[in-house]
């Protein structure tokens, strides 16, 4: 609904004052002193109305009140607000209809308000904005103006000291053309001198010759024990005119000589040279792409029949061995040939070149900043990664280096076990050996016992039998004592021969009653052999088998 | 390294024989003839004055002293020394004499260049040449001793004579294009004399066997020019050093200048190695000095060795600013040489006069700097390899080669201060020269490589 206008009406001047403050002045032209007025917020219809409805209408003017707004409403265009048929009576219809309409308009109106007041601060902002790049341009002009005027001073002073300079060098050029002359001329002068003094010279050597030539000097000689042969053996020739020829010719063979080595290496150098460029024509042919080569040739030429002819030269001329002239033409081929290459292969690069720094610095432009983006990503990504790895390599590490020791203990253990065994095993064989040892020996002693007793029941028995027993020496078997005794021999031989324990004799007495040697035998091998075969009748069957029986018995009971 | 013992030398006149078997040594009025690997004295000759100049034969058979005081020449004989020749050119004087190549004639310049008298050892024939040209290098052999070119002036012209030296017959005569003729030389295949002019005007002229003129070359005007000229031993470049202090090499195809090499006395390049001379002297031991010290101790005592160091580039040379108001200046170059194998060119720039400039032909580079502590006397290339002898005037002789320098002294009582050298025709040994005496130095082949 939004402000009531204050009409300027005397009637309501009273109000004014209190309307003035709650109301915002609409006016037809919009101009920028009531712009702060507009910006007010308009106030709520209720308090102005009721403000209003105090100094508008009251109880007692209600007809004219009533009149009056009739007048205003059709004025305004709204049908009248008294009923047709009676003229005082109020038509409430339409009163109504005239206060919505009034209603409709007053929305209306706000909205109208609302609108132009939005673009009216728009435009301020505008305006605002305007002003401010209009100060800042105008800024920048004074500060270019400035610099222009700068520069333009600037520009003066260095023109000034380059005139300046210029000035200077042409003096200096002046002067040295000026001493340059100075110099050219006191040459000249010098020379000058320098000959009329030669002049003279001259004359006083001519005279001074005259005289001496004239004076005859005997003095002037040559005084030579003998004359020399010549270096070369030969007599003096003549000076004649073929001696002369000669001399002529040689000299001219000579220098004949200097030019054709000269020329000589100039060839080789040449056909070097011209192998070189040949080369360097391949090579730049083959670097090109193909196909672009036969159009640019006819494009640069542009000579129709001339160019075919030229070309038909150059592939005639192409050919190897046509190298090997040395002429003009030639000469010309080969180096046109490799210049028109040479542009080709240098328009190629520099294609190339323009074609790679665009693409680079598209490339740049576009992606600058997302690589390094990604790059950073990457190497961000890479280093977790790498942390990770090492991480795991280091779990992986102590848990081998885990398994290893769990290993090595178990193993350890075992070893420690079967070491263990080992010993015991060690102890309880040790100890059986000892037990057997022992027993061995006790078992030893009670066979050598036994043996002892046997033997002296069996020599008691002996001797009972044979009376001869006195001659048995009490000599040792090893000092040779010679014992009839053969029996006893081989029961002794025998006796060695199974058993190989060291023998110990028990008594030393009946060793040497048993042993005995006889004269007719060596060796005591032999001897128990002969001995055996000698006298083997009277014991043989009763005597060697007891004894080998006893033996026996003897030996089986020990072992 | 091995040196004689020192003998008696005057005028710096010590010469090898062309065969290598003798050397000549001249004392006062006597010629000594001594055999090269013992120094015996072989012969003796006696002249009739101080000699001044002496010269071998080609064939190393004759030997010719000058006395030009008396403006006598006399020639002795190796084979008979009974043989006696004496020239005398009376009053007209004698300030030059030289060998013809064969050996048998003697070129006499008397006194004014008035003549050149040709005289036969072989014939009685006498032959005069007339005006023959003031300078120094008026005469010059081609290397086969086939033809001679002589500078001639006439009319305040310069001409050139060219003759045939078996029979002495004029083969050519042309004019040059020189103001002044300073030298002429021969290029070492005989088919191109080069004619240079005065220092005063930078202009060398190169004329054919036959006196045609093949090119001119001039590098700059007005400065003064031309100091030093040499051939390379295969024809092939001709080097010229001027007083601009570079020398300039021409090529033997086109005459035209292939490079210049510059001498300034900065040397600011990596890749040039720079020998420089240092003293360190001996340390002397009081104690074992001996009272009256004995003669040889003495001089060894105090005697300071010097080596070479090798200075980091850049490196400053020592340089002389020469007196703008003389004639003459010591400035440029001075001095010129290729080595036997073409491979390598000693310059010395007389403005750095300590210095030795050794640029590889090859490249056509700068190679090596030598600098010495004093002023290069002489250096003189070995006939048959890359090495090069220098002397300072002390006591101490030098030998650079590719793979190195060296600094030796001469080991002898008294100082021996070396003032020229001579190389043997075989580069086995050299003969050390000082005022009053000389030395021979003979070289194994293994010491200095």
């Amino acid at each position: 609904m939004g402000d009531w206008k204050t009409i300027t009406v005397p009637a309501l001047s009273s109000a004014s004052k209190i309307s003035y403050q709650n109301t915002s002045e609409k006016k037809m032209s919009p101009s920028s002193l009531n712009m702060q007025q507009v910006l007010r917020s308009p106030l709520p219809l209720y308090k102005s109305m009721h403000s209003f409805s105090s100094a508008f209408c009251t109880e007692e003017n209600v007809e004219q009140s009533i009149s009056y707004l009739n007048r205003e409403l059709t004025t305004l265009g709204f049908p009248s607000l008294y009923s047709e048929c009676k003229d005082k009576e109020l038509n409430v219809v339409s009163v109504l209809n005239c206060l919505n309409e009034l209603l409709v308009l007053q929305r209306k109106n706000l909205r109208a308000q609302e609108e132009v007041e939005i673009q009216h601060l728009k435009l301020g902002s505008d305006m605002d904005h305007l002003q401010n790049c209009y100060a800042k341009v105008k800024e920048q002009l004074e500060a270019s103006r400035r610099e222009i005027v700068g520069l333009q001073e600037r520009d003066r002073q260095q023109q000034c000291k380059n005139r300046n300079l210029h000035q200077l060098l042409k003096n200096e050029k002046d002067e040295v053309q000026k001493l340059q002359n100075i110099i050219a001329s006191r040459a000249t002068q010098y020379n000058h001198d320098m000959k009329r003094k030669e002049r003279e010279y001259n004359k006083l050597k001519e005279r001074l010759h005259q005289l001496v030539m004239n004076k005859k000097d005997k003095k002037i000689a040559m005084d030579v024990l003998n004359y020399v042969g010549r270096v070369d053996g030969k007599r003096g020739a003549w000076r004649t005119g073929k001696t002369e020829a000669r001399n002529e010719e040689e000299m001219y063979k000579v220098l004949l000589g200097g030019y054709e080595q000269r020329q000589k290496q100039l060839l080789v150098e040449n056909a070097e040279l011209k192998k070189v460029l040949q080369q360097m024509k391949r090579e730049m042919i083959s670097l090109l792409p193909p196909q672009k080569q036969k159009p640019k040739e006819r494009a640069e030429d542009g000579i129709g029949p001339v160019l075919s002819d030229m070309e038909e030269d150059a592939v005639e001329l192409n050919k190897e061995n046509m190298w090997e002239l040395s002429c003009e033409t030639v000469r010309e081929q080969l180096t046109n040939s490799i210049r028109k290459q040479w542009r080709m292969l240098k328009n190629h690069v520099e294609k190339l070149d323009n074609q790679v720094s665009r693409a680079h610095s598209g490339a740049l432009n576009g992606s600058d900043v997302i690589s390094r983006e990604d790059h950073e990503l990457e190497t961000e990504k890479l280093e977790l990664e790498i942390q990770q790895c090492k991480e795991m390599i280091k779990t992986q590490q102590q848990l081998l280096q885990d398994c290893y020791l769990l290993e090595e203990r178990e193993r350890l253990q075992e070893e420690w076990k079967l070491f263990r065994e080992q010993k015991k095993n060690f102890e309880r064989e040790r100890r059986s050996f000892t037990e057997a040892a022992i027993r061995l020996g006790l078992e030893r002693k009670a066979f050598e016992e036994d043996r002892g007793t046997w033997l002296k029941q069996q020599f008691l028995s002996m001797t009972s039998d044979h009376k001869n027993s006195e001659h048995v020496k009490t000599q040792s078997a090893y000092s040779g004592s010679s014992d009839p005794d053969n029996q006893l021999m081989n029961f002794r031989s025998r006796q060695k021969k199974p058993h190989c324990l060291p023998s110990v004799p028990p008594s030393e007495e009946f060793c040497q009653t048993i042993q005995h040697i006889p004269h007719n035998s060596n060796s005591s091998v032999v001897l128990n052999k002969t001995t055996e075969d000698s006298k083997p009748k009277q014991w043989k069957g009763l005597n060697k088998a007891e004894t080998e029986k006893c033996i026996k018995t003897s030996v089986t009971e020990d072992f | 390294m091995n040196f004689s013992e020192v003998f008696k030398l005057s005028s710096l006149l010590c010469k090898f024989s062309p065969d290598g078997k003798y050397l000549a040594s001249c004392v006062q009025y006597r010629l000594i003839i001594r055999d090269v690997n013992n120094l015996q004295i072989l012969q003796l000759y006696t002249c009739l004055d101080q000699i001044q100049y002496t010269e071998w034969s080609s064939d190393s058979l004759f030997i010719l002293c000058a006395m030009y005081k008396r403006g006598i020449v006399q020639v002795w004989s190796l084979e008979q020394p009974d043989w006696h020749c004496k020239i005398d050119e009376g009053s007209a004087g004698l300030v030059a004499s030289c060998w013809s190549p064969d050996g048998r004639h003697i070129l006499n310049t008397t006194e004014f260049y008035l003549r050149i008298t040709v005289w036969s050892l072989c014939t009685k024939s006498v032959s005069y040449i007339k005006y023959p040209k003031a300078c120094q290098h008026g005469i010059a052999f081609t290397k086969d001793g086939r033809y001679m070119a002589l500078a001639e002036r006439r009319d305040c012209k310069d001409y050139i004579s060219l003759f045939v030296c078996s029979d002495w017959q004029l083969l050519r005569h042309f004019d040059t294009e020189t103001q002044d003729l300073s030298g002429i030389e021969w290029a070492p295949n005989g088919c191109v004399l080069a004619v240079w002019d005065t220092c005063l005007e930078y202009k060398i002229l190169l004329y054919s066997l036959d006196g045609r003129l093949l090119s001119t070359y001039s590098a700059y005007e007005w400065s003064l020019g031309i100091k030093s000229v040499a051939w390379s031993p295969s024809s092939q470049f001709l080097a010229i050093g001027s007083y601009d202090e570079k020398v300039r090499i021409l090529n033997h195809v086109t005459w035209k200048k292939i490079t210049e090499f510059e001498h300034p006395v900065t040397i600011a390049n990596p890749k040039i190695i720079v020998y420089k001379e240092t003293e360190k002297s001996a340390r002397v031991e009081t104690e074992s000095l001996a009272f009256p010290p004995a003669r040889a101790q003495a001089s060894s005592l105090f005697s300071t060795k010097s080596k070479y160091d090798i200075s980091q580039v850049p490196v400053t040379l020592q340089s002389v600013k020469p007196v703008t108001d003389r004639a003459n200046p010591r400035i440029g170059i001075g001095m010129l040489a290729f080595s036997p194998d073409n491979c390598f060119l000693a310059t010395k720039n007389d403005n750095i006069p300590n210095a030795i400039w050794i640029w590889d032909v090859q490249k056509l580079k700068l190679f090596v700097v030598l600098e010495q502590l004093y002023a290069i006397q002489l250096f003189q290339w070995d006939p048959r390899q890359p090495r090069l002898a220098i002397c300072t005037g002390n006591s101490k002789v030098y030998l650079w080669s590719p793979a190195g320098c060296v600094s030796v002294q001469v080991p002898m009582e008294d100082d021996l201060q070396v003032l020229s050298l001579c190389w043997h025709s075989s580069g086995d040994s050299m003969a050390l020269l000082s005022k009053d005496n000389f030395c021979m130095c003979y070289l194994e082949r293994e010491e200095v490589k």
